[in-house]
C-alpha cells in the first residue's frame, strides 16, 4: 500500500486551455455561421473576426499512428486545434480562409474524408460490439465501416433534404441512441440458459426484476436453484444478460438487426421524436452486412427523392404517411409494426384520416 | 482504396509488414480483412498497425474475427479499479477458452477500457493530443476512441496492472476517471458559445459546475442506476440531451428574437419568395411567421416555441433574443427497462446570470438526485421513476411548483380525487399574484 498514490478528484477540465484563441477570444460573442462548402463551417463573430471548422471523418477508434498523421496535419496546415464532434468528427479551426482548401488536401490525402456538415449522411454514432462490450450482438465499428464504405458520397456532399444522423446498436438497449435511421440488434428467441452457473454468478431477484414483463422466476433445475423463462411472455429483450450472463442471448442465427426511422433530437420544427420500427429480421451478416445496408440504402433513396427541403426522415413520413412510406420503400408491413408496449394505442389512428 | 495515396506511408492504409516488431504472428483474418478496403478510414487497419507492436492487439484481432466467424462476443466484466475510486474502468476478461481451458488469445486475455472525462466541447491541442496517445501507448494498447457514446474519452486495452499506472500518469496531468456503473457518469455539453452564435447559454460552466459538483456520486458508485447531465446552448439540442439526459439543461430566451430586417429582404432577394415561404415561413410549428408584402418579416413572439427552424435557416437575418437562460428536463433515457423516455419539463426558464442562479441550479440537481437516491428502485433510472409515481409526486418531492409548460394536454381521465382541488386553485392564485 506504501506507494498507493491517491487520486486528484479534479473531474471535468477547463476546456479554455485546449481552445483555438479566437474561440476564447469571441467566447459568447458570435454573429452568425454560414457553410462555403461541403465540410467547412465559417462562423463570424461580433468583433469582425472569422474562423473557419474543416470536418474530417475518422474511424473513431484512433492509434498513435493516426493521432500523429492528423496533428502532423493540424500542426502543419491548421493551427494545432482540433476539436471531436459528438459524433466523432474531427473539427479543425483555423483563422484564415486560405488554410481551408490546402488543410482539406492534406487529410484527403491522408485518407480522411472532409464532409459531415448541414444536410449530409455524417458519420454514424455507435457503439464497442464484439471489440470490447460484454453483451453485443453484433459488432458496431465493422458495421459502420461497412455502411460508411457505401455511403461516402453523401458525406462528403450536401445532397440530403436535411442532415441525416444514423445510429447503431449492438443490443437492445439501444446505446446508438435515437436517428433519422437506426439499426440495432433485435433478438428473436428467448435466452438459453446454462443452469449448471445461474446460483453461482447471478443474484437470483434482481435478474427477475429486470425483466420488463415478469417472465422470469425462481425455480429448481436438476437440484440447483436456478431460473426459467416463461417463453410464452416472452420478448426476447435481453434485459436479463447484463446482470446474469448465464442467461445467454445472443445467437449466431436468432440475434437479427431491425432497422427504425423517424428519430430526431432537435427541437426544429416539430417536437423531438422516437424512431419507429420499420424493418426487422435482417440477417446478422459479418464483415459487411450486406442486407441491412441495402435498406438503408433504399430508405435514403426513398427520402432524397421525396422528401421537402428541410424535413427531418421523421418530417418527411408524417407528412406522406406511413402507407406512403412502405409503399416507397417496399418494405413489407406486418403485425410486428403495429405496437402493443405501454402507451401504444397514442400510435393508432382513431380518425378517418386516410390518403388515397 | 478509390485512389493511390500520394504518399502510401503517411496515409490509413500505411501497414508496413516489413517493420513488424510483435514478436507473434497475425492470426488469420480473412472476415475483417474484408474491411480494409473502401473509402472510409479503416479500423482494422488501425488495430493492425497496432498489432506490429503490439502482441496485445495481435490477439485482439484474433479474437475479433473469431467473433465476426461465430457471431458471438466473448469478454465478461469484473472488478477493477484504481486507488481511491469505485469506478470509471470497464473491466474485460476473456471468455474465449480453448480444449485446455487456457485462453485462446491469452495476450488479450485482459483487455480493460478506462473512461476519462474529456472538456466541455471536446477540445484539444495537438500537444494534448499526442501527450494522451503516447502515455496510453506506454501502458496500454495504444488504441483510443474519441468519443464513447456517454461522452468519455476511451482508453481502450490494457490489463488490470497498468491501468494505475497509466491513470496516475494521466491525472497528474489533469485528466480524471468519468463514470461507470450506477453513478453520476461523465457529462456532455455542446460546442456553445466557443464557436456557436445560437448558442443562448454558458455550456462549459454550467457542464463543469454539475458534474464536478457530483464526484464522489461518480467516483464511488452508489446510487440506483446511471444518472447523465447533458447541456445543448440551444433547441437544436445537440447533445442529444432531452432523449439521452436523465437532467438535460438547454439554453434558450424569453424576450423577442432578433430580426435584421436589411438581412431578411437580402435572404429573400437571393433565395425567392417560393424559397423563404416553403422553407420559413409555412415551416414555423406555430404559424408565427409572416412574410411582409416588402419582404420584411413578421414575428408572433408570444407563440414561438424557440424550435430554432427559422434561425437554423436564416442564420443572418436572425438570432435568438437577448433575455437568455435555460429550461430543464428530466428524466429521458434509452430503451432498458420500460422503454424510451424523454425528459420531461420541470424548470421552464431558469435566468443563469448570478453565482445564485447557477447554485440554485446545482441545488436542483442535489434535490433531483437526492430524491432519486431515495426513492429509486435498483436498476431504475430517474424517469423510469417519475413514470411509476407520476411527475407530481415526483415534483412534490423535489419541491417544485406545478407549471403548464410541463403538459401537452391537462389529464383526459376523470379518475382522479379531485377534493382538495380549492386548495391547489389557491395555491395557483397567490403564485399568479405573487408574480
Amino acid at each position: 500500500m506504501a506507494d498507493m498514490r491517491p487520486p486528484i478528484e479534479s473531474g471535468v477540465p477547463d476546456p479554455f486551455q485546449y481552445m483555438h484563441p479566437l474561440m476564447i477570444k469571441n467566447f459568447g460573442n458570435w454573429a452568425y455561421h454560414d457553410r462555403p462548402r461541403p465540410g467547412v463551417l465559417h462562423h463570424v463573430a461580433k468583433s469582425g473576426d472569422e474562423i473557419w471548422t474543416v470536418r474530417a471523418g475518422t474511424q473513431r477508434q484512433l492509434g498513435p499512428y493516426e493521432i500523429n498523421l492528423l496533428c502532423d496535419i493540424i500542426d502543419k496546415v491548421g493551427e494545432g486545434y482540433v476539436r471531436f464532434t459528438i459524433r466523432s468528427n474531427m473539427e479543425i479551426m483555423v483563422s484564415k480562409k486560405e488554410k481551408v482548401e490546402p488543410l482539406i488536401q492534406a487529410l484527403n490525402d491522408a485518407g480522411y474524408p472532409v464532409g459531415g456538415t448541414g444536410n449530409s449522411v455524417t458519420m454514424i454514432s455507435h457503439t464497442q460490439g464484439w471489440l470490447h462490450c460484454d453483451i453485443p450482438g453484433t459488432d458496431a465499428s465493422g458495421v459502420v465501416k461497412a455502411m460508411m464504405d457505401d455511403l461516402h458520397e453523401e458525406f462528403v456532399k450536401e445532397d440530403m433534404p436535411n442532415r441525416v444522423h444514423i445510429t447503431t446498436s449492438c443490443c437492445q438497449i439501444n446505446c446508438g441512441g435515437q436517428g433519422d435511421i437506426a439499426i440495432n440488434v433485435q433478438h428473436t428467441k428467448p435466452p438459453k440458459i446454462n443452469h449448471d452457473l445461474v446460483a453461482n454468478v447471478c443474484e437470483r431477484p434482481s435478474v427477475v426484476a429486470r425483466c420488463p414483463v415478469a417472465a422470469i422466476r425462481p425455480a429448481m433445475v436438476n437440484g440447483k436453484p436456478s431460473l426459467e423463462v416463461d417463453e410464452k411472455k416472452c420478448i426476447c429483450c435481453g434485459a436479463c444478460f447484463p446482470p446474469c450472463p448465464p442467461m445467454q442471448i445472443n445467437d449466431p442465427d436468432h440475434s437479427k438487426l431491425a432497422i427504425w426511422v423517424g428519430g430526431k433530437n432537435s427541437n426544429a420544427r416539430s417536437k423531438p421524436m422516437f424512431h419507429k420500427l420499420v424493418a426487422a429480421g435482417v440477417p446478422n451478416n459479418p464483415p459487411r452486412w450486406p442486407e441491412a445496408n441495402a435498406i438503408v440504402k433504399t430508405i435514403l433513396r426513398a427520402y432524397k427523392q421525396d422528401a421537402k427541403d428541410w424535413e427531418r426522415v421523421g418530417d418527411w413520413v408524417e407528412r406522406i404517411g406511413w402507407p406512403r412510406f412502405f409503399e416507397l420503400t417496399q418494405l413489407p408491413f406486418t403485425k410486428f409494426h403495429i405496437d402493443n408496449w405501454r402507451g401504444s394505442r397514442n400510435s393508432l389512428n382513431a380518425s378517418a384520416h386516410i390518403r388515397f | 482504396m478509390a485512389q493511390k495515396p500520394k504518399d502510401p506511408t503517411r496515409h490509413s492504409t500505411y501497414l508496413p509488414l516489413d517493420k513488424k516488431k510483435s514478436s507473434k504472428a497475425f492470426h488469420s483474418t480473412p472476415m475483417l480483412d474484408q474491411l480494409e478496403s473502401g473509402p472510409w478510414p479503416s479500423f482494422v487497419t488501425g488495430l493492425k498497425r497496432l498489432a506490429l507492436d503490439n502482441n496485445m492487439m495481435v490477439d485482439l484481432l484474433g479474437q475479433l474475427e473469431h467473433s465476426y466467424k461465430t457471431r458471438l462476443g466473448y469478454w465478461k466484466g469484473g472488478t477493477v479499479s484504481v486507488f481511491g475510486y469505485g469506478g470509471g474502468i470497464i473491466p474485460r476478461f476473456t471468455e474465449l477458452m480453448g480444449k485446455d481451458g487456457k485462453p485462446m488469445f491469452p495476450e488479450a486475455k485482459e483487455f480493460h477500457t478506462l473512461r476519462v472525462q474529456p472538456a466541455p466541447g471536446n477540445h484539444y491541442t495537438t500537444d494534448m493530443l499526442r501527450k494522451l496517445s503516447n502515455s496510453w501507448n506506454k501502458y496500454g494498447s495504444g488504441l483510443i476512441a474519441f468519443h464513447g457514446q456517454t461522452g468519455n474519452i476511451m482508453f481502450i486495452g490494457t490489463t488490470s496492472e497498468k491501468t494505475q499506472h497509466f491513470f496516475d500518469e494521466i491525472n497528474e496531468y489533469g485528466w480524471d476517471l468519468g463514470g461507470a456503473g450506477p453513478c453520476v457518469r461523465t457529462g456532455m455539453s455542446c460546442v456553445g458559445a466557443a464557436r456557436c452564435e445560437q448558442s443562448c447559454a454558458n455550456e462549459q460552466k454550467i457542464h463543469r459546475l454539475l458534474v464536478n459538483d457530483f464526484l464522489d456520486d461518480m467516483h464511488r458508485p452508489a446510487l440506483p442506476y446511471k444518472f447523465k447531465f447533458k447541456v445543448s446552448g440551444c433547441p437544436n439540442d445537440c447533445m442529444n440531451s432531452i432523449q439521452r439526459a436523465d437532467m438535460a439543461v438547454i439554453g434558450t430566451w424569453r424576450d423577442d428574437m432578433k430580426v435584421d430586417q436589411k438581412e431578411v429582404k437580402a435572404f429573400v432577394k437571393g433565395k425567392g419568395r417560393k424559397y423563404v415561404i416553403d422553407n420559413v415561413i409555412s415551416r414555423c410549428p406555430t404559424k408565427a411567421l409572416s412574410l411582409n408584402d416588402d419582404d420584411t418579416l413578421a414575428v408572433d413572439n408570444r407563440n414561438c416555441v424557440r424550435c430554432m427552424h427559422c434561425i437554423n435557416v436564416m442564420t443572418k437575418a436572425l438570432s435568438p433574443g437577448d433575455d437568455k437562460g435555460v429550461t430543464v428536463l428530466i428524466g429521458g433515457k434509452r430503451t432498458l427497462k420500460i422503454g424510451d423516455t424523454f425528459g420531461t419539463v420541470v424548470i421552464p426558464f431558469k435566468k443563469l446570470e448570478t453565482d445564485e442562479d447557477y447554485d440554485s441550479l446545482k441545488q436542483l440537481a442535489h434535490d433531483i438526485i437526492d430524491f432519486w437516491a431515495e426513492n429509486g428502485l435498483e436498476h431504475e433510472r430517474c424517469g423510469e421513476m417519475i413514470e411509476r409515481i407520476g411527475l407530481v409526486n415526483f415534483l412534490e418531492g423535489v419541491g417544485l411548483e406545478v407549471d403548464p409548460n410541463m403538459i401537452n394536454h391537462p389529464r383526459i381521465s376523470s379518475y382522479v380525487r379531485m377534493d382538495e382541488w380549492d386548495q391547489e386553485a389557491e395555491k395557483w392564485n397567490q403564485r399568479k399574484a405573487a408574480g
